[in-house]
């Protein structure tokens, strides 16, 4: 199945029961706080802009309260917009009347949620096959695809127990196995590891970029951790206050945050993991002997080749082998350390 | 009373409206009544005919089968309903003391009516405990009936049951059926209502039509409360059906009125024994088998 990409263009979302009433003066600029106190209506999310890109993972990072989980929700329309539109494969989900919603949700969509939600009276197999039973699927082939995903995300010989005898990382190995089963092209995760303790979160994170590598599926991942959103992100929209400040790579993000709320949060990241040998190498000064390294390598596993190699410096090439720049140690360290390399050109220039 | 010397007469004895107007408004409305029911009979008739087939067959059934094929029948039952041994026995132990005093006949009656309340009152119960739960007006409308139902002493129903009906068993069953239907519906309601709304989610989340959410996830994890329903209809009924013994239902309610009215303690006793036996057999198997239903939420992970 081809993927297809997601456009969310102009999406407004005012909660409370007259919100389309107050659209244009939304429009017109009128704050959050300013709505919430003269009409009692509160704005979740004002002029969401993104392109999610199709068989990649977009992940939408905020802090609670930011609107990152009503934003997923009108991927899906299980929040009704006020405004705008999502559209999938040329068709504006927005749009679409009940069956036809019914119809996108049981065959294009799968969601994976914070708190499993899981049906307690099923076992695992049977909460497994539950999108299937939506669809009509008969038991006798559901079962067959149900058993091979719960066989890939680690859950073989658990199929006939029940949610409540499992740990939550493996209640939520069952959500993603539901989802999986599913076969959908778009998979919606909800904050979908925020409930898992440190090491199982990534455990579950290896197991999903894993799975990536071979489904490419369109991914809208939910986060409030930047090295969540830094390590699955193909693309990251850092949400705040219902508004996007800031969209792109994580290197990007890491290199340029927008403003302060952004740097603030970015100081506490491992640049090592993050940025990538291409993005600080130095022009190629020949000579191209010795340690090769691609362009995508981060700069942790770099210094750990270089010095693994008993080198001081290695040469960047691209796919298809040509040398392309120069890596030090030197270069490594001070990027590794804050302030990144843009901010250094900055002070150096001063 | 001495405070009447110095009080005018109005004040102090409660002036009521004359004898003659109320003897004639009673008389108004009494004739009203009986001239719709008189008009209308055959409709109520035609009406509660299959209530009199639903329960003479069930009568029938357990009066007319030889006690020991009852017996059986209902221990299989109560085994297969608590898979308990101990229940089990105890209601082999309560039934042939019943059948020894003498009051296997009546226990059937009883038996048979109950089972026909509470068939019944399921039937009605839980549709309009789920229609209550999907919409929030029909609660508001539904609500203030149930109440008024459940604050009505049980004898208050037997006046307009006995007035539209007439006396007998279908008529007592009628006040039975209205009776203990309102826990039915009500903990229908609330069992719907009280489904988490994340589980609810997922399932919109996945495609499903509001039928497949009402039989795949709101009915099945709404059904110990359900069941908790069921149980209180089935003691409720046994109550009933002993109130109802004034118009016209046979049984072990039957004889417990007779004791009340000849002062036959020992007679009384055995009768209230034997009710009291059924509702434990009753209560016992039907909790058992509600907790049986919640297997899978019993070994929670710390």
């Amino acid at each position: 199945m081809a993927s297809h990409g997601i456009e969310i263009k102009g999406l407004y979302k005012i909660f409370g029961p007259n919100g389309r009433q107050y659209i244009d003066a939304v429009k017109g600029g009128m704050s959050k706080a300013e709505l919430n106190a003269t009409h009692g209506h509160v704005l979740g999310l004002k002029d969401i802009n993104i392109s999610m890109p199709a068989g990649g993972i977009t992940v939408v990072m905020g802090l609670s309260g930011s609107g990152k989980s009503t934003l997923i929700r009108h991927i899906n329309r299980l929040i009704e917009p006020t405004y705008g539109e999502v559209v999938y494969d040329g068709a504006d989900i927005c749009q679409m009347n009940a069956n036809a919603l019914r119809e996108f949700r049981r065959h294009k969509t799968a969601m994976v949620f914070q708190k499993f939600a899981l049906l307690p009276h099923r076992t695992v197999i049977e909460n497994t096959v539950y999108g299937l039973d939506i669809q009509g699927v008969p038991r006798s082939q559901s079962t067959k695809l149900g058993q091979k995903w719960i066989e890939r995300v680690g859950l073989a010989g658990f199929e006939n127990h029940y949610p409540n005898q499992l740990s939550g990382g493996m209640q939520q190995r069952v959500g993603l196995a539901r989802a999986l089963t599913n076969d959908a092209d778009i998979l919606l995760m909800d904050e979908a590891y925020s409930a898992l303790d440190p090491l199982i979160r990534v455990d579950m994170q290896t197991v999903l970029l894993d799975l990536q590598q071979e489904l490419k599926k369109t991914v809208v991942f939910i986060t409030h951790d930047l090295d969540e959103a830094l390590r699955l992100g193909d693309k990251i929209a850092i949400l705040r206050d219902g508004q996007v400040i800031q969209q792109g790579t994580g290197q990007e993000i890491v290199l340029s945050p927008a403003d302060d709320y952004i740097t603030a949060f970015v100081k506490e990241v491992n640049r090592g993991r993050v940025l990538q040998a291409r993005t600080i190498m130095k022009p190629f000064e020949g000579g191209s002997d010795g340690l090769k390294l691609s362009g995508s390598t981060t700069i942790e596993a770099a210094a750990k080749q270089i010095c693994e190699a008993g080198q001081t410096r290695a040469t960047v090439i691209d796919p298809a082998g040509q040398p392309i720049g120069t890596l030090d140690l030197h270069t490594i360290i001070s990027a590794m350390v804050s302030p990144a390399v843009n901010e250094s050109a900055q002070i150096a220039a001063e | 009373m001495a405070t009447c010397n110095f009080l005018p007469d109005a004040l102090c004895s409660f002036p009521a409206i004359g004898d003659q107007y109320i003897r004639e408004t009673r008389k108004v409305v009494d004739d009203g009544f009986k001239g719709i029911v008189r008009e209308y009979g055959y409709v109520i008739d035609a009406v509660t005919q299959p209530l009199q087939w639903f329960l003479n067959y069930f009568e029938r059934l357990f009066t007319n089968s030889p006690w020991i094929v009852v017996l059986v029948v209902l221990l299989a039952i109560v085994y297969l309903g608590s898979r308990s041994i101990k229940i089990t026995i105890g209601t082999a132990v309560a039934m042939c003391a019943i059948g020894m005093i003498g009051l296997w006949n009546d226990a059937m009656i009883t038996l048979a009516i109950t089972t026909v309340a509470t068939l019944i009152a399921i039937v009605i119960g839980i549709p309009i405990g789920i229609l209550m739960a999907r919409s929030d007006r029909i609660q508001g409308t539904i609500n203030p009936i149930l109440d008024v139902m459940q604050t009505l002493p049980s004898f208050v129903y037997l006046i307009p049951v006995v007035v539209i009906f007439g006396i007998g068993k279908v008529p007592g069953l009628i006040a039975v059926v209205i009776y203990a239907v309102p826990p039915m519906i009500r903990l229908t309601n609330l069992g719907i209502r009280l489904v988490d709304k994340e589980v609810l989610e997922a399932a919109d989340a996945f495609g499903s039509s509001s039928s497949q959410k009402l039989w795949n996830v709101q009915l099945p994890l709404a059904l110990p409360t359900i069941m908790a329903g069921i149980n209180q209809t089935i003691m409720m009924s046994l109550a009933m059906v002993v109130v109802a013994s004034m118009v016209g239902v046979g049984g072990l309610g039957k004889n417990t009125l007779q004791a009340i009215a000849n002062q036959f303690f020992t007679y009384g006793f055995m009768n209230g024994f034997a009710l009291v036996a059924i509702a434990i057999i009753f209560d016992r198997t039907s909790q058992a088998y509600g907790k049986r239903l919640q297997k899978h939420s019993e070994v929670v992970h710390g």
